[in-house]
């Protein structure tokens, strides 16, 4: 009940606008030369002290990226990216730190600032509710991973995946690439031939995991991109709920972000996938902002596994993006639940796909896309039952709602069945805030901004309360700021 | 000075003149009723006090506590103590009725520069409310309107100003669709509201809500000016002789 009531005091809070975590912190850094070359890939690798086998894999995959062309299916316009006009890798200079108190102090002010407590000792005397461990990733390094003694204690593997690829090198080789091959598309081969950090998680067998699993994403150096990768295996009877949350300095540069994240569960296990992106979505005027190119999807290996994705997408200058399932175990569940809100200029193309392979797996798509200013906002999904998936089920639910009458929504949906036991369903709607609905808050005391959050508030629900709780609070305060000016 | 005072009002909708002129005062404390026929003007009126969009006043003054009415958006005049109870209230689908109410309540109060209301305190009166309006506790955690009965709508709009205590209600036909039981209801909401510090306009079409909410003065409002007024006993007579004799009445004025 408070969170809605909070959101509007977020929204009077913030009413200088803009983004507020827009700022740059003054870091020596020590940057790759710009291009894209075999030499940049070794000086990655060298850098991060890795076994040749990645080398190796890496090397690869730069070929077959080499041999490949950038997607334009997608509805979103950009100019041509020069790839080799970034720097594919900016690391803080100061040596990687061993324990928390060798942190640069300026990197942990940067956290305090963006509200990531960084301090474990601060973060226990805030305890309210549960804990959250947090993997710090600032540029292209890991710079703080919290509470992993006792992590460790309950078998719970969480370090950055640099560090994953020289303490659990078996975990790394067996699992890296085996959900999201290293040519699958343009950006996952770029991303597998020059990813620097990200974070690693594995959950064994019958463990719940103590407590909620994060990384945050900072992205600060000028002219750089951020090639993070992700790889989270749950084991079977195990359960994790991990988050991510991301954001930039404001600059009127366009910046190249092109993740990978890979999820395996296997029997009965579950992961609960929450992400809060708000990268820098470029001023009113469309300049600027974070290219978001992110390939993230998960495989239902065992029987009865779940994986959930929840995404609240409000950053980014453009985002395309479609966290997928893959249901291969017989009874395996999948859901994917999604607020996009595009403002401005912004473009969002993302959605998911459910490829259902076992029998009796399930599938839930609830999609809620907001468009406002000049932007545009498109659901585009995929559900496809493959022939041995007998009685395979799918609801998907689209939902868009327009604020003024010069940005765009689309809903593009693909349904394949090859198995006619299977069910599946689609609904969608689009709307309008109308004005009775604005004038009907006004006359009972809310201003226009606020009626207009309350209202998209509303309307996301259902995904909002997918969330842990913590981050729906905080993805009800980035709605209604990146609503800002959206009204009048 | 009345607390509410119109003087001269025009307006037109769509670039057809609807009030043609309209004079009244409220003073504070007192209960007017607003009666005439379907299309002479009563919503139009209780929207133009109200603040909506898309009516253009054309002509006339509107004061409400000495301020100008009709200089005001519509939610600094929730805020200086107006409340308009819908005739069809609107839907607003995923908003909690609780958090609704509590938003809006604690918007009003920090325009007032009164302390908010925490979460605690706020269900507790709301309880109470809800109680004297014979309304279930679930009412609260229902979405506003969705899935309502006309009704149970009606009966969210006095509960809604129950707890935003109004110094002005305009209450737009606010009985229609009741059955007698949920008229009494809404009735017994508005009279335990009735004080020196309270004033409501109360329009209708029907007599029968002024036998439950018994006005202090009545005014006829027929083709977009008040033909007539009286007291109580003038809503009595209109029952019987109806609208068209008024009408009448004011075309050979």
């Amino acid at each position: 009940m408070s969170a809605v009531a909070e959101t509007i005091e977020t929204v009077s809070a913030v009413t200088e606008g803009g983004y507020k975590w827009g700022f740059e912190t003054d870091i020596e850094t020590e940057l790759a030369p710009k291009g894209l070359s075999e030499d940049t890939i070794r000086l990655i690798s060298a850098r991060k002290e890795e076994p040749e086998w990645l080398l190796a894999w890496r090397l690869k995959a730069f070929a077959a990226w080499q041999t490949m062309s950038e997607p334009h299916w997608a509805r979103v316009e950009h100019a041509p990216i020069d790839y080799q006009d970034i720097h594919y890798y900016a690391a803080p200079k100061k040596k990687t730190p061993k324990t928390l108190e060798d942190v640069d102090p300026e990197l942990l002010r940067t956290y305090e600032k963006l509200g990531i407590p960084l301090s474990e000792r601060a973060a226990l005397a805030g305890v309210e509710g549960g804990q959250v461990a947090v993997d710090a990733v600032f540029d292209s390094v890991s710079v703080a991973t919290t509470f992993r003694a006792t992590l460790a204690k309950a078998g719970v593997i969480f370090c950055p995946i640099s560090e994953a690829v020289r303490e659990h090198p078996e975990l790394v080789r067996r699992y890296l690439g085996s959900v999201v091959p290293a040519g699958d598309n343009f950006f996952a081969a770029l991303n597998s031939a020059v990813f620097t950090d990200g974070s690693f998680v594995f959950i064994p067998k019958g463990v719940r995991c103590p407590m909620e699993l994060s990384t945050y994403f900072r992205i600060n150096a000028r002219s750089t991109g951020q090639f993070e990768r992700t790889l989270i295996i749950a084991e079977a009877g195990s359960h994790v709920s991990y988050l991510e949350g991301c954001t930039a300095p404001m600059r009127d540069e366009n910046q190249l972000h092109a993740a990978v994240v890979e999820l395996v569960a296997l029997d009965e296990a579950e992961i609960k996938y929450s992400t809060v992106q708000n990268w820098y979505p470029g001023d009113a005027e469309g300049r600027g902002g974070i290219y978001n190119f992110v390939t993230k999807r998960g495989a239902c290996r065992g029987r009865k596994s779940k994986i959930s994705w929840t995404q609240v997408e409000t950053g980014s200058a453009i985002t395309w993006k479609y966290p997928s399932c893959i249901l291969q175990g017989e009874g395996s569940v999948g859901a994917f639940y999604s607020v996009a809100l595009t403002n401005n200029r912004q473009q969002a193309d993302t959605g998911t796909k459910m490829i259902h392979i076992g029998p009796n797996t399930t599938s839930t798509i609830v999609s809620k896309g907001i468009s406002a200013g000049r932007s545009n906002n498109t659901y585009r999904g995929l559900v496809r039952i493959m022939p041995r998936a007998a009685h395979a089920r799918n609801f998907t639910q689209c939902d868009s709602l327009l604020i003024g009458d010069r940005c765009g929504a689309h809903t593009v949906p693909y349904i394949e069945s090859r198995n006619a036991t299977a069910k599946v369903e689609h609904e969608a709607t689009t709307s309008k805030i109308a004005e009775d609905q604005l004038f009907y808050c006004r006359s009972r005391g809310l201003s226009e901004e606020d009626a207009v959050t309350l209202i998209v508030n509303g309307f996301c629900r259902e995904v909002l309360k997918e969330l842990p709780m913590e981050f729906a609070v905080e993805a009800q305060k980035l709605l209604a700021v990146s609503l800002e000016g959206s009204v009048g | 000075m009345a607390l509410l005072e119109i003087a001269g009002l025009e307006a037109e909708v769509e670039g057809k003149p609807i009030l043609r002129g309209i004079d009244l005062a409220v003073p504070l404390g007192e209960v007017h009723a607003i009666m005439g026929p379907n299309g002479s003007g009563k919503s139009t009126l209780a929207y133009v006090l109200a603040g909506r969009e898309g009516l253009r006043v054309t002509a006339g003054t509107v004061r409400f506590e000495g301020q100008d009415l009709l200089a005001m958006e519509p939610e600094a005049r929730a805020a200086a103590g107006l409340f308009l109870a819908f005739q069809y209230p609107v839907e607003l689908p995923g908003v909690g009725n609780a958090n609704f109410l509590r938003t809006a309540l604690n918007a009003v109060r920090r325009a007032r520069s009164e302390p908010e209301v925490d979460a605690l305190r706020f269900l507790k009166e709301a309880r109470s409310a809800l109680k004297r309006l014979s309304m279930a506790d679930e009412m609260l955690r229902r979405n506003v309107n969705v899935g309502f009965s006309g009704g149970e709508k009606k009966r969210n709009e006095v509960f809604q100003m129950a707890l935003l205590k109004p110094r002005l209600a305009i209450l737009d036909e606010t009985d229609s669709g009741l059955d007698i039981d949920a008229l009494k209801i809404v009735a017994a909401g508005v009279n335990a509201l009735r004080g020196p510090g309270f004033s409501a306009l109360v329009i209708t079409h029907y007599q029968r809500l002024l036998d439950h909410i018994v006005p202090d003065r009545v005014h006829v409002l027929t083709e977009g000016r008040i033909v007539r007024s009286g007291g109580p006993e003038l809503a009595v007579s209109l029952e019987e002789s109806g609208y068209a004799g008024l009408a009448a009445e004011a075309a050979a004025a």
